[in-house]
């Protein structure tokens, strides 16, 4: 399903100097597998949520995502992965805001070239699934932080995604909404999508399945989040 | 790339940012409407002036006799020196180049005109048959004075319109006699000349009958002559080749201007020419200026926008847009600004050119027909096009290669 062989990554630092950020990292996650990565800044999650994300190349290695190898891929043809195989949220929603919740909710479609009506349609029916219909003409500077998340997670899920990338999806919101959105995430993920969320609270990567956890480059530990908590 | 769905997203996207939208509309249309406003206001001169200027050929000399003011030959100052009929054979025979050429026997004052129980008075000006082109006297009915009325001595007249409208009315003037001061003429033509009101107010008579009814003999005051297609320094020769030849049989001094003086209008013509072609030069100067300004202001305002919209370019590259289909829509909507603010820029300009033209009156001089040739607002137009191309893909470019995670965290 998503699987990472031996990836490094480095950036160039100044003229001659490189920050090597990845490592070597081995890593399987299977369908329908609910997962968080955690990890303190620094450790390279960000830029193993890129990778996994399509948004960056690595050096070397190989990210197999359903079957496709992820290397050397064209800026068309990641744009393509990007838009069959995932779906994104993120900490700050990243909703356009000159966009209704329904408008925005579609816009993965319109990039598959739906037409108009269909593409939202299909949003409607999304954003009636997560309890947002009556809000679908709304712009989002008119939704609650938690509204706003779950008009993203519609938007993420409106492809039909294999993997669900979230990037601190409850960094922006307080404790009650972060319950209800992480809920939806289990929701998503019962119904078979996989979900990996990157995350630094332990509240949200105790709700996750698995835990793996980053440092320096490195995974140094990946297994369920009882165990990890005992490990903490 | 033209699909409909581009262009909903576009006008989506223009109706949500009205303000950067009017901005940039507002700087293309200005730019455009100043170009046109100020190339019509330089045309409206010109062709102004040059309507003043259409009552006589520019390309011709005009020679006068005076009284001389330096002695010569021994001959004492204040002589006046006198043309006749031989200085005009003269000019024809031994100046070379001569096109049309014409003498004037001058009838002082204005004369009582009348046809059958109606008068009124005009000037009467004597003349040669070639005086039509040096007035650019247009016939409209009949015709001009000719040699035979010249050889003849008759008394034939060609008549303005506008003694037609004062003595005949609707009558047919032609094959009519009026009476200029007792004597009678027979009109052979009407003419019209847009040289002024006073230009169509003149009686036009053979310059022999004129010399013999009102006892000129064979003199001549003035004679005017045209240069033809000539270039310039050939007419100054020419006007020199004049002088040179009258004043030695005159025996006037040479450069004595009060006896004999030689006036090149092509020189007139060739200051006019310069000063309008710096007046053009600096309008285009101008407009291109205003429309740089408004290049700017366009290339400016995407790329602000570009900025502003970096999270946006980051957001849609993540739901699965390609690099190109964010260039394509922030350059058709660049292009969809300017083609439209420009066309309306264009439009108001040739407005306000149309309204002038129709509240001007129609004799204004120095201002008359504020135009644009087509080719000015299609040039600008194309212009302001590949600008509005460009202005949006360069931005469009640095922005939509920018890492989407980093757009996407650019708080």
């Amino acid at each position: 399903m998503v699987t990472l062989n031996s990836i490094n990554k480095s950036y160039p630092v100044g003229k001659s100097n490189y920050l090597h950020v990845l490592k070597g990292i081995d890593l399987v996650i299977d369908k329908g597998e609910l997962v968080s990565i955690m990890g303190p800044s620094g450790s390279g999650k960000s830029t193993l949520l890129n990778i996994l994300g399509i948004l960056d190349s690595y050096d070397d290695g190989e990210y197999i995502l359903e079957d496709v190898v992820m290397k050397n891929l064209s800026e068309k043809q990641s744009a393509f992965y990007r838009n069959k195989f995932l779906g994104f949220v993120f900490q700050s929603f990243n909703l356009l805001p000159f966009k209704n919740a329904m408008e925005n909710v579609a816009l993965p479609l319109y990039y598959q070239k739906v037409g108009r009506k269909d593409r939202n349609r299909i949003a409607l029916n999304y954003l009636d699934k997560f309890g947002l219909k009556d809000w679908a003409t709304h712009m989002p500077n008119e939704l609650s932080g938690g509204q706003k998340q779950r008009v993203a997670i519609a938007r993420a899920m409106i492809n039909k995604p294999s993997v669900i990338l979230a990037d601190e999806p409850t960094g922006a919101l307080d404790s009650h909404t972060s319950e209800e959105v992480m809920q939806i995430f289990r929701d998503v993920n019962k119904e078979g999508t996989t979900v990996i969320i990157v995350t630094h609270d332990r509240e949200v990567s105790g709700r996750t399945d698995r835990v793996i956890s980053l440092r320096d480059g490195i995974i140094e530990h990946s297994g369920n989040a009882e165990l990890n908590k005992e490990i903490a | 790339m033209f699909k409909i769905d581009t262009w909903e997203e576009i006008f989506s996207i223009l109706r949500k940012n009205k303000l950067r939208t009017f901005l940039t509309a507002f700087s293309v249309s200005w730019g455009i409407f100043m170009l046109i406003v100020l190339i019509g206001a330089g045309n409206g001169l010109q062709n102004g002036v040059q309507a003043t200027m259409n009552d006589d050929a520019s390309n011709s000399i005009w020679i006068y006799s005076g009284k001389t003011s330096v002695p010569y030959q021994g001959l004492p100052i204040g002589r006046q020196v006198k043309f006749t009929n031989k200085d005009y054979t003269l000019l024809r025979e031994r100046v070379e180049g001569v096109e049309y050429l014409t003498g004037r026997f001058y009838l002082w004052g204005e004369f009582a005109i009348s046809y059958r129980d109606k008068s009124s008075a005009f000037s009467v000006r004597s003349c040669h048959p070639d005086h039509k082109y040096l007035e650019n006297t247009i016939i409209t009915q009949g015709r001009f004075i000719n040699e035979k009325d010249i050889k003849e001595e008759r008394k034939v007249t060609a008549i303005g319109k506008d003694i037609v409208v004062t003595l005949f009315g609707d009558e047919d003037p032609i094959g009519k006699y009026i009476k200029v001061n007792d004597l009678l003429y027979k009109v052979v033509g009407v003419y019209k000349d847009e040289g002024g009101i006073n230009e169509n107010r003149i009686v036009y008579i053979p310059i022999t009958t004129a010399q013999k009814a009102y006892a000129g003999e064979d003199r001549i005051h003035q004679m005017m002559l045209t240069t033809g297609t000539k270039p310039f320094k050939e007419t100054i020769k020419m006007a020199g080749n004049i002088e040179r030849l009258l004043s030695r049989k005159h025996k006037v001094a040479p450069g004595d201007k009060r006896g004999l003086s030689v006036y090149n209008n092509n020189e007139d013509f060739r200051m006019m020419q310069n000063v309008f072609t710096g007046i053009e030069l600096f309008m285009w100067c101008v407009g291109i200026f205003t429309i740089i300004a408004g290049i700017v202001g366009i290339t400016n305002i995407m790329l602000i926008s570009v900025k502003e919209r970096t999270r946006e370019i980051g957001i849609r590259k993540a739901m699965g847009a390609t690099t190109n289909s964010i260039i394509w829509l922030i350059i058709l909507e660049s292009v969809f600004i300017t083609f439209f603010s420009g066309y309306f820029g264009m439009m108001a300009g040739i407005g306000v050119l149309e309204l002038v033209n129709f509240v001007l009156p129609d004799d204004t001089n120095f201002f008359r027909n504020p135009e644009v040739q087509v080719y000015v607002p299609v040039a600008a137009f194309i212009l302001l096009l590949i600008a509005g191309v460009l202005a949006g893909y360069f931005p469009a470019r640095k922005a939509a290669s920018v890492d989407p995670v980093v757009a996407l965290r650019d708080e």
